[in-house]
């Protein structure tokens, strides 16, 4: 029980007013800017956007730079912030087919059509810190190279032309129906896949990631190989109304993550890989891997498993996988429970009282 | 009026507007002499689209999450109507998009303004991107296998 206590006025606002200049940090140097965050803090950018399920990096900066660097305040500021806007309608669906490619990566086919760009990564550094960047970052200009206009299409679609992996529209609704929203829809398990998907791409990177991991290590075995993974700029389209056709409003950056997966077969289905799907807004490519290996973890029963992991509990996996709601559970634990604790404790002391009492009946 | 334009026209223009850098944007148009009034039917407003992706890239649909997007709607004083819905926050950058979509609808200010705006944008698009797959190919891994005879 939550009851309101009076009194903290002053202390709150003082306190709010230490948090201001906390965050300021030393006026010796300089203030930083959102457009700094954005530029040289992207990645951070990229996961607040993500989680809080709204794309606009210069809010996501603001945000972090309110949030003095705690993402999950952060991706929280965002959330609210996107409650005050009014919603113009759907979007058509992106074509990551059509994406304008800065990497792409298959570990399963050496040889692609378009090929496989390594783009900006961490992969394949030593993860020696670079005392360099102490003092100066001006590094040099990134090397060019001649471009080919060849296509990059999905890489499972080589294996789905031989009918060796479930077609991608499996496990969902038929491919133009209109799917669920849950931020308009309260959630009722079961939920279907276009669902698990919409709450999977805003739910926590480290939860996600902790779930991939855990099927891995044997927890709901199911053999992930990264089919593709692509980052890149995708074209938003959206039909306004007044208008009566498809006009691209913009382009936004998409990680995209395609797992193959084992399958022996079922009764109705012969052996074939199987396919989970990740994706996020920005440069997210830990979380689309891991929201891949979740969602298809997820499908156990649709691909008749034995449901034996946690990874594979649909309502257990997607209560707990928004940092928002998480945090709020949680950290409402601060706040003034003192009348329930009262009561707490008026009971321990009953209790304690009535053992002695016993134990002195049962010495005598 | 005849319309002199067809609704595919219409979207590669909306499509450049949308895009453009809204610096540059600006910067173009308030270069451009021969404009017209216009009049405001709505104003900018900043609202939300929800983005719509597919399971497996080219399944069924879901909701992915959403983004910022603003709108502006305008008359011209030759009477077109011109529309905008732009990515993003910026009201000056909708404001123009949609005075320049209307402007484009006018045959006789079309040449003027695809040449004074939609050509230069078209080409700041083209470049940067040039610029970025040229970036991109610099990573392409070139496969090579190393032949691991047996000893004989």
């Amino acid at each position: 029980m939550y009851v309101a206590v009076k009194g903290g006025e002053r202390a709150i606002d003082n306190a709010h007013r230490l948090l201001a200049e906390k965050r300021r940090g030393n006026r010796s140097l300089a203030d930083i800017t959102p457009e700094q965050i954005s530029e040289q803090l992207a990645l951070g950018v990229d996961r607040v956007m993500s989680e809080g399920s709204l794309y606009d990096r210069g809010l996501a900066a603001l945000a972090i730079k309110q949030a003095r660097g705690d993402m999950i305040e952060a991706v929280f500021l965002v959330r609210a912030s996107r409650t005050t806007l009014a919603r113009f309608g759907y979007s058509v669906a992106i074509d990551t087919g059509a994406m304008e490619i800065s990497r792409r990566i298959s570990a399963t086919f050496k040889d692609l059509p378009g090929g496989q760009v390594l783009g900006p990564t961490f992969d394949y550094t030593h993860r020696l810190l670079d005392c360099g960047l102490e003092t100066d970052s001006s590094p040099e200009p990134a090397a060019m190279a001649p471009v080919s206009d060849e296509a990059t299409p999905h890489v499972l679609g080589l294996l789905d032309k031989q009918g060796l992996i479930e077609p991608a529209s499996s496990g969902g609704a038929q491919a133009e129906s209109e799917p669920g929203d849950m931020t308009r829809d309260p959630l009722s398990f079961p939920v279907d896949r276009d669902v698990r998907l919409q709450m999977l791409a805003r739910g926590d990177e480290g939860f996600l990631l902790a779930l991939g991991y855990s099927t891995q290590r044997g927890y709901a075995r199911n053999h992930p190989f990264a089919g593709e993974i692509r980052v890149g700029m995708v074209e938003v389209c959206f039909v306004p109304e007044e208008l009566g056709f498809a006009v691209c409003i913009g382009d936004i950056e998409i990680t995209e993550c395609e797992m193959v997966n084992q399958f022996k077969g079922s009764k109705s289905a012969p052996p074939q890989f199987t396919r989970g799907y990740g994706i996020s807004f920005g440069h997210c490519e830990r979380k689309a891997m891991s929201m891949a290996q979740v969602d298809r973890a997820l499908r156990a029963g649709e691909l008749d498993e034995d449901r034996t992991a946690p990874a594979q509990d649909e309502e257990f996996v997607l209560s707990h996988c928004d940092n928002v709601q998480a945090t709020g559970f949680v950290e409402h634990l601060k706040l003034p429970h003192y009348v329930d604790f009262q009561s707490e404790l008026e009971l321990v002391r009953r209790m304690r009282r009535e053992q002695g009492a016993d134990r002195q009946e049962a010495a005598e | 009026m005849t319309q002199q334009f067809t609704t595919s026209d219409r979207q590669d223009w909306m499509a450049v507007l949308a895009r453009a850098p809204a610096q540059l944007l600006g910067e173009l148009w308030s270069a451009f002499d021969a404009k017209p009034e216009f009049r405001s039917l709505r104003e900018p407003e900043t609202g939300l689209v929800m983005v719509r992706a597919r399971a497996g890239g080219e399944g069924a649909q879901f909701n992915m999450g959403e983004a910022t997007v603003t709108r502006c709607s305008v008359i011209s004083s030759t009477g077109r109507t011109g529309h905008a819905y732009v990515l993003g926050r910026d009201v000056n950058h909708a404001r123009s998009a949609a005075e320049i979509d209307a402007g484009l609808q006018d045959a006789s200010l079309f040449a003027d303004l695809h040449r004074a705006i939609i050509q230069p944008l078209q080409q700041a698009h083209d470049e940067a991107r040039q610029l970025h797959r040229g970036k991109v190919a610099a990573t392409k891994v070139d496969f090579f296998t190393l032949v691991r005879g047996e000893d004989d």
